[in-house]
């Protein structure tokens, strides 16, 4: 929501020198395990709670997610998938069982994120030494690019404000040493806040534990194509991450964000000013053209 | 404006005006759009009013400028179609480049060029609307994201294409000395016309 003092900034959006990073902070990251939830929703009242927001009462869409998107002011929502899902061989269960996923969707806080890359207004999006990927509101212009750059779906524009808005990992109480509200406010530990190398490392206990219960292909998402994320999930069936409500198996930046942004922008500058500066010789080379006959009668 | 003895005219009040107001939004459109563009243009912003006033007004100033090209465009259209001769003054762009006017076929009231800028500037506006529809979400806010993606992209992309098309349109006109004045004026100088458009410069002199 607003820069902090307390945490240096690594890169900010449109932005094309070094931001001041004389300070190195280590990588946090926050661990959402899905085996361990139990869908109570504390870590969206917590949210609400902390950051002060009101979302308007909805309706119901025949399912327990409540709101049912995330929106500018929720900037989290527990996801519930009822989905039948094949069991490995090894498990002694039968071939298929149904299971009730649920996600806790939010912003990923990407190593790369493509919101960033996508935004114009320098410093409306900024990525914390930490790793934390946060809005700085009130240099956002309200174009909606961070939408376009996004391999999650996750920010929101305002209808109101025609501001972008989306989960700060508590940022604010980050910066003074505090865990995220949702991690606090978690009964089950299912939230966890700490550095990422804590964080992987605790997952790896979980991922083993799961694998023993039977869930062979249990795995931490921590999806490498967008350089890691700094809000990890412990999947059961780690290798089916869209039974999650859609969770995307490999995110990326999209193709054509990246060729917008990183290919033909700065290519079309050079050809813009090449064209002006060409012309411009052409001018002094070849000289005007003229009809001769003019000279004359106005002579 | 009224032609004297030695003057043709080339465009009439109408013609003009609207050219003009294109020009003023081109202008308007262009520098606030090119604020977006790159970091290293975000300043063209404060032109506007800062990064959300920007925003706001950019829009606005591209669907004007399409709304008023589409009157000179179906003014424009019928003599601006593309013939065998334009194929072939397109094959001596060369020679005209190197100043070498002589060596050009003669042409109509406009050069393949001129067809071309023209043409150029048609689609890459029909593009620019069509595309900045797609992410103009104070008005269109629920279009997919991957329609989105691919507005962005393509938007960036016409509105290069026009920006350097406009570029050829101005210094073409700062080249060839007495072209401004037809679209100043309205009338250009017989010299002129004999030179650089003889075929037209006969059409308008014909049985006078």
């Amino acid at each position: 929501m607003s820069s902090l003092q307390s945490l240096d900034i690594a890169q900010g959006s449109a932005t094309t020198t070094s931001s001041p990073s004389v300070r190195k902070t280590p990588e946090v990251a926050k661990l959402i395990d899905i085996s361990s939830c139990i869908g109570c929703k504390a870590c969206q009242v917590a949210c609400m709670e902390w950051n002060d927001l009101r979302d308007e009462v909805g309706t119901n869409a025949g399912t327990y997610d409540n709101p049912n998107d995330l929106t500018p002011s929720s900037w989290t929502v527990m996801r519930f998938s009822e989905v039948m899902v094949k069991r490995d061989a090894a498990s002694t269960t039968q071939e298929t069982g149904l299971e009730w996923l649920i996600r806790k969707d939010g912003c990923m806080h990407c190593a790369d994120p493509g919101c960033l890359k996508a935004c114009p207004a320098p410093g409306a999006i900024v990525q914390y030494g930490n790793g934390i990927v946060d809005f700085i509101s009130e240099h956002c212009v309200g174009c909606g690019n961070c939408v376009t750059g996004c391999p999650f779906d996750v920010p929101r524009i305002s209808q109101k404000d025609n501001k972008a808005y989306k989960c700060s990992l508590c940022s604010d109480r980050v910066g003074v040493g505090l865990e995220p509200a949702c991690a606090k406010s978690c009964p089950t530990g299912a939230i966890r806040f700490g550095s990422k190398e804590d964080m992987l490392e605790f997952a790896g206990t979980r991922v083993a534990d799961l694998k023993e219960r039977g869930y062979a292909q249990a795995a931490v998402y921590d999806p490498q194509g967008v350089g890691g994320t700094h809000v990890m999930y412990v999947l059961q069936h780690g290798d089916q991450p869209e039974l999650y409500a859609g969770l995307p198996k490999n995110p990326v930046i999209s193709p054509m964000v990246w060729l917008w942004k990183s290919a033909a922008k700065p290519l079309a500058v050079a050809a813009m000013v090449g064209a002006v500066v060409a012309g411009f010789f052409h001018y002094m080379k070849v000289g005007p053209v003229e009809s001769k006959e003019d000279e004359k009668e106005s002579a | 404006m009224k032609t004297a003895d030695n003057e043709l005219q080339r465009y009439d009040d109408r013609t003009r005006m609207n050219h003009w107001a294109i020009a003023l939004l081109f202008f308007l459109a262009a520098l606030s759009g090119l604020a977006f563009f790159h970091p290293s243009l975000y300043f063209l912003s404060a032109l506007f009013g800062g990064g959300s006033w920007d925003r706001i007004l950019h829009p606005y100033f591209g669907l004007f400028m399409f709304v008023s090209f589409l009157g000179l465009f179906l003014r424009l259209k019928h003599e601006n179609v593309w013939t065998a001769q334009d194929k072939a003054w397109l094959d001596q762009a060369g020679e005209m480049f190197r100043g070498n006017k002589a060596a050009m076929p003669p042409v109509g009231k406009y050069n393949a060029g001129q067809k071309l800028v023209f043409w150029l500037m048609a689609i890459s506006l029909l593009l620019l609307l069509l595309t900045g529809v797609l992410f103009w979400h104070a008005w269109f806010p629920h279009f997919p994201i991957w329609a989105r993606r691919i507005g962005v992209l393509l938007h960036a992309v016409s509105a290069v294409v026009l920006v350097l098309t406009v570029i050829v349109h101005v210094y073409a006109a700062i080249w060839v000395k007495g072209t401004t004045r037809a679209m100043t004026r309205g009338s250009v100088t017989r010299g002129w016309a004999k030179m650089n458009h003889p075929l037209w410069y006969e059409d308008m002199t014909r049985g006078k």
